[in-house]
């Protein structure tokens, strides 16, 4: 679904990517992990068309990306809601810009499934950060996109929050796969939800090894067959 | 209680003023006590809300102008780095010109009438409101502007949908500047050219030493000026429920 060939990318004199090489199959999960500025936000911008590479190419179910497109989603760090619309109208807000008619029993099946039943009328600074990131989930879900581009979306939010939200995005996957590119620096976020971990190194962002995840699925936080691969994780990205 | 809170301070401000008017014994002449005041309304009722109405009018027409105007104005300054660079230096030199200074030519151009007034209350009341709605549209959080571009939205969806939303509170931060200017620039009309309104009453009143008169008028500036604010007040806090403004007031 996404195959990301030869690309660089440098701001100005900051060389912040150099020659990666990445493809994700249309159901895959891959996580991408590394120190904070090693590129993780800036590899997602170009896939996601905010940015184009300084090298190499992209491909988006076989076309080059050349600017956003409506079946890539992107989720980001911050719940990032617009805080006059209501739960739902935020929800919708995908739909509107790109033109796809009326979601609005999408929107309420996407919020009840999340947790979110009763709170439609809701604006946003009533919700917890939890709750916001809920909806930031459910608005990148509306336009059905083939991939999801996940950009540290939890990492602002409290430990038992960040687990809930987790098993959330687990079971969005599980119930219909999609290509995601999830990025992290949570360890075990990355083994809970990957089929694929890729650890960058810093300056300029490369691609330091690539792990399998091969575990069955669901997994559950603190199950132990996932220590050993968080293990091995943790040492490359120590050497990384 | 918090709603008797001002009219508390109202009371005890006229209460000094009236005891001032005793203790001294300040001519009435100078100074009108409270009292003269209200006799001063009794005496032309009819006429004195006559004017108030005039001068509102003027006040509220050329503010709603200023709106019409001003947002587009704005709108065109932020979507546009290179009509920023034309309009807006010229803009700030407007606004740097006395409007009392103006306001003799305005009258030479567009008469005694209602039109130079409002012409007065749309300088006065634009820029707040062109500059609070281009600084609140330009402050919208990166992110939000982004999560827009990662829905490949067009410009139109950006200003429509995004930032002119953005700067609602910011807007009626500028609305609540203008809306009181608006009522001091209708009056600067009627002092230099008029035949009518609350300007013109207190001009008059001053050429045949009607001093209470005057504050008659005055009171009625401030009565109309308050409600104008309090109204806006009012809609802000239906039509802008998610703004942090009223939460700290
Ligand atoms: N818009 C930008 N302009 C200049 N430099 C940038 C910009 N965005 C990111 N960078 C730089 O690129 C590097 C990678 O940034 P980023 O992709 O945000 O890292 P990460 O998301 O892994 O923390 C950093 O050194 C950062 O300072
Ligand atoms: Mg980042």
């Amino acid at each position: 679904m996404i195959t990301i060939s030869g690309v660089s990318h440098s701001f100005g004199g900051v060389h912040a990517l150099d020659g990666i090489d990445l493809e994700v199959g249309e159901h895959e999960f891959v996580a991408v992990i590394g120190r904070s500025g090693c590129g993780k936000s800036t590899l997602l911008r170009l896939v996601a068309g905010l940015l184009s590479p300084s090298a190499g190419e992209i491909l988006v179910a076989g076309s080059p990306v050349t600017r956003p497109r409506g079946d890539v989603s992107v989720m980001f760090q911050r719940p990032a809601l617009l805080p006059w619309r209501t739960v739902l109208a935020n929800v919708l807000l995908p739909a509107e810009v790109l033109g796809l008619g009326d979601q609005r029993d999408r929107a309420h099946e996407l919020l009840e499934l999340a947790g979110l039943g009763g709170f439609e009328k809701r604006l946003p600074h009533e919700l917890s950060g939890g709750m916001q990131q809920r909806v930031s989930l459910c608005r990148s879900l509306i336009q059905s996109p083939r991939v999801m581009l996940v950009d540290e979306p939890f990492s602002a939010l409290d430990a038992i929050t960040r687990t809930e939200l987790s098993e959330e995005l687990q079971r969005v996957q599980l119930a219909r796969p999609r290509a995601v590119v999830f990025v992290t620096h949570s360890i075990d976020e990355a083994v809970l939800l990957a089929d694929r971990i890729v650890v960058l190194s810093p300056r300029p962002g490369r691609i330091h090894r690539v792990v399998e995840v091969d575990l069955p699925r669901p997994r559950a936080l603190g199950q132990v067959e996932l220590d050993e691969v968080s293990r091995e994780l943790r040492g490359l990205l120590a050497t990384a | 209680m918090r709603a008797a809170l001002p009219v508390l301070g109202l009371l005890a401000i006229i209460g000094l003023w009236w005891l001032a008017t005793i203790v001294f014994g300040i001519e009435p002449l100078l100074v009108p006590s409270p009292a003269d005041v209200v006799v001063s309304f009794l005496e032309l009722p009819g006429y004195l809300l006559e004017q108030t109405l005039i001068t509102l009018w003027e006040a509220v027409s050329g503010f709603a102008l200023s709106i019409v105007i001003g947002v587009p104005l704005a709108l065109l300054i932020v979507g546009s780095s290179v009509l920023e660079r034309m309009f807006y230096p010229l803009l700030v030199a407007l606004n740097a010109v006395p409007k009392v200074a103006i306001a003799p030519i305005v009258v030479v151009w567009f008469g005694f009438g209602i039109s130079s007034k409002v012409l007065m209350v749309v300088l006065v009341c634009i820029f707040p409101i062109v500059i609070s709605t281009a600084s609140g549209m330009k402050s919208t959080p990166g992110e939000l502007v982004e999560l827009f571009r990662s829905l490949d939205a067009t410009r139109t969806h950006e200003f429509f949908k995004l930032r002119l939303w953005h700067a609602l509170p910011q807007i009626f931060v500028g609305l609540k500047v203008s809306i009181t200017l608006a009522v001091i620039g209708a009056v600067i009309g009627e002092f230099v050219g008029a035949d009518a309104g609350l300007g013109y009453v207190i001009t008059v009143s001053g050429g045949s030493a009607d001093t209470s008169l005057a504050f008659a008028a005055m009171a009625l500036l401030a009565v109309i000026s308050v409600a104008l604010f309090y109204l806006l007040t009012w809609a802000e806090r239906k039509l802008v429920p998610w703004s942090e403004e009223h939460r700290v007031l």
